[in-house]
């Protein structure tokens, strides 16, 4: 099993987003994760990635054998873990080139292995580029700087590709997006998709799942996974909206809640 | 009593001599800079635009001046090797106050340009360094009226009408002493008419538990259309203290770079005095500095808009850590009659500890009201969001750190007009912030006399 995620716990600041989160997820998976806003979503993807805002407080993750919580953000990474994230940040005055090179090279220092050579490590640019059609020009820039909203999603992808990871956890790709841009994302996703990792694609809308067709789709509410189920369990949120489910574990929890009170 | 005392007083007993050691044009000045600084109070920390800087202090320590004119035994050959990125021709030495030429220095200087010792050139082209020493600078400030009273010796360049210097010219300041020692430099720069120049200089301190005080006073005069770039780099060392006060007036049609860039220094006092006195005259003033442990860097502004349609362009920029302390106060005066005057200032600090501090003070004042004036300034800490986004691609939180504080600085190193000195910069930033000591340490020159 790649990721197993045990009544995860997490807070930010004084508020508890996370409230037992359950989650299990094997090589070769495309796990789509739905919810209406604030339902931890974000905070969820944050976790796993090791944002230090984030406190974990309970629960427990294990990412291919080992306790992913006990791991800084880069060791994360080396390992396997690989977060796109909803808002990519600007980074003016760091060039696309060097920032890929360090974390080409800081990835290789983890495994022993020599850094690549500039001509090795330009060829692979070159390769990554193309999996979403990323303009050269971009590459040369600061990171993220002054690209736009599709440029910034695609320059994602393209650090995906380029880090290869076991794990990736795709927050929101879809926003922002226009329908080609859409297509270019989600078919470079496709093409990195193989027996050996696994996506979890965290997504508002149904659209983006036309293009990655998940294994399996979670309903994310009130900081709990509350329902899991195939492509169709997308398709009726689609339909129905996010109102039914809220009602329905509302209820539940209100049952719940009366029971335990007696 | 006053620290200046000592040097008043020093400088009643040893006048005749200093005098005998330079020219007519400076003596003259000396005399009157003794008469202002008789009545001089230095400002205290706390005074009006030094929030860091007691000048009492750093003039406190006993500092010994060259009244004997013995020359440090610096070979510029060796010590060339230091920190000169750009080339091996055009390189001047300021051996503490004394003024050499390296070897090939004067080989690819075109005719028109006159470089060398201030007070060589006095003595024999004393009306034209007369017309100009000492007017430029205010002798109301302590800085310009210490130095006036005790320099012996600085740079003088005169580039003439027309003369276009390809080549930048090299000036190294170098400071070493065993005892406490103050060096008083003096620089006087004149660009004609349609004259182009570049000017590079940088400060070293070589090792030694001494304190070192350099004392300095440039005066520039940049005529119609002409052009000239200064850069001015120091790394020094944390037993120097510098007090540099700059003074540059611009005519009609110039293009003016001022950038003062401080790697390695233990307490610093920048000045920069500019005033545009012709239309369509433009100033670039850009600085930055790298603070931390205990080092204190302090900048004074005063950008002056006398006449219309000039542009000015300021951008200073400061990481604080430790318990490093900096200021920075920029002043831009429009004045009545100065119509389609274009001024931006800007000064961005990062400060990395608690216990570093960091004030700044933007300062405009508009007589006018056909202008563009803006001005802006932000003291803050890295963003956790970048550092956080690098560190999921693998990057360390060190790693991150280093790269976005060199980021931080990339506007100001890009200005940089001399690609060498732009390109060793980079690294010399790069180098500085991550903690592996670019400078003297490394230099064989440096390790020479101590």
């Amino acid at each position: 099993m790649l990721l197993k995620v045990t009544d995860l716990h997490a807070r930010i600041d004084d508020r508890e987003i996370l409230r037992g989160v359950n989650l299990e997820v094997n090589a070769g998976e495309v796990h789509a994760i739905m919810g209406p806003n604030g339902s931890g979503k974000s905070t969820f993807s944050m976790v796993l990635a090791g944002n230090p805002a984030y406190t974990p407080t309970g629960g427990s993750v294990e990412f291919r054998g080992k306790d992913l919580l006990a791991m800084e953000p880069e060791v994360r990474s080396h390992e396997g873990l690989f977060l796109g994230f909803q808002y990519p940040v600007e980074i003016p005055g760091v060039s696309m080139v060097n920032f890929m090179r360090a974390a080409v090279n800081a990835k290789r220092a983890y495994f022993n292995e020599p850094p690549m050579t500039a001509t090795e490590f330009l060829k692979m640019m070159r390769e990554k580029r193309a999996v979403v059609e990323l303009d050269n020009k971009l590459a040369s820039r600061s990171v993220n700087e002054g690209f736009s909203g599709g440029e910034k999603k695609r320059n994602e992808i393209f650090q995906m590709a380029v880090l290869e990871p076991k794990l990736s956890i795709l927050d929101e790709t879809d926003s922002g997006l226009d329908i080609d841009a859409l297509r270019v994302v989600a078919e470079g996703v496709n093409k990195l998709k193989g027996p050996e990792n696994a996506t979890i694609v965290i997504t508002h809308y149904q659209r983006l799942l036309d293009y990655i067709k998940p294994d399996f789709v979670h309903i994310l509410y009130k900081g709990r996974i509350v329902r899991t189920g195939g492509p169709e369990l997308a398709l009726e949120l689609e339909e129905r909206g996010y109102d039914w489910i809220k009602a329905e574990i509302d209820a539940e929890d209100a049952a719940r809640e009366a029971a335990e009170r007696q | 009593m006053s620290s200046l005392q000592q040097y008043i007083d020093l400088y009643k007993q040893h006048s005749d001599l200093i005098d005998s050691h330079s020219s007519e044009p400076l003596n003259k000045m000396r005399k009157v800079a003794f008469d202002v600084l008789s009545q001089t109070t230095l400002p205290r920390r706390g005074s009006e635009n030094f929030a860091n800087i007691d000048m009492e202090e750093m003039l406190a320590p006993d500092y010994g001046i060259n009244l004997q004119r013995i020359q440090p035994d610096i070979n510029p050959d060796v010590t060339f090797r230091c920190d000169l990125p750009v080339s091996r021709q055009s390189v001047f030495i300021m051996a503490n106050d004394t003024f050499t030429a390296s070897d090939n220095a004067y080989d690819t200087l075109p005719d028109g340009v006159d470089v060398g010792s201030l007070a060589e050139f006095a003595k024999f082209n004393s009306a034209e360094i007369e017309e100009h020493y000492g007017k430029v600078a205010d002798m109301k400030n302590p800085i310009v009226a210490l130095n006036t009273m005790l320099a012996q010796d600085g740079l003088y360049l005169h580039v003439k009408k027309g003369t276009r210097l390809e080549q930048p010219i090299q000036l190294v300041n170098i400071l070493s002493s065993i005892r406490p020692y103050m060096a008083v430099r003096r620089a006087l720069i004149i660009i004609d008419d349609d004259a182009e120049a570049r000017l590079l200089v940088c400060d070293h301190s070589q090792k030694g538990d001494s304190d070192l005080l350099a004392l300095e006073t440039l005066e520039i005069l940049v005529g119609k259309h002409s052009r000239f770039d200064y850069y001015s780099i120091e790394e020094s060392s944390e037993q120097t203290r510098r007090l540099s006060a700059l003074y540059l007036r611009q005519d009609e049609g110039s293009t003016v770079t001022i950038d003062g860039i401080t790697l390695y220094n233990g307490v610093t006092r920048n000045e920069y005095y500019t005033r545009f006195e012709g239309p369509n005259a433009s100033l670039r003033l850009y600085g930055m500095g790298i603070e931390d442990d205990k080092r204190v860097i302090s900048t004074y502004s005063h950008i002056d808009h006398r006449a219309p349609a000039c542009h000015s362009d300021e951008l200073f920029k400061f990481t604080v850590d430790d318990e490093a302390n900096g200021d920075f106060t920029g002043r831009i005066h429009v004045a009545e009659g100065a119509e389609k005057t274009e001024a931006y200032q800007s000064n961005r600090n990062l400060v990395g500890s608690s216990t570093a501090k960091m004030s700044s003070k933007p300062q405009l004042e508009i007589y006018n009201d056909d202008v563009k004036c803006s001005h802006g300034c932000a003291i803050g800490q890295l963003d956790p969001m970048e550092v956080f986004y690098m560190r999921t691609r693998g990057l360390t939180e060190e790693t991150a750190r280093l790269l976005l504080r060199q980021a931080f600085m990339a506007d100001v190193i890009n200005a940089i007009g001399v690609e060498q000195l732009r390109e060793r910069l980079r690294i010399l930033v790069e180098k500085r912030f991550a903690g592996t000591r670019s400078s003297c340490s490394a230099c064989p020159g440096c390790e020479l006399k101590k």
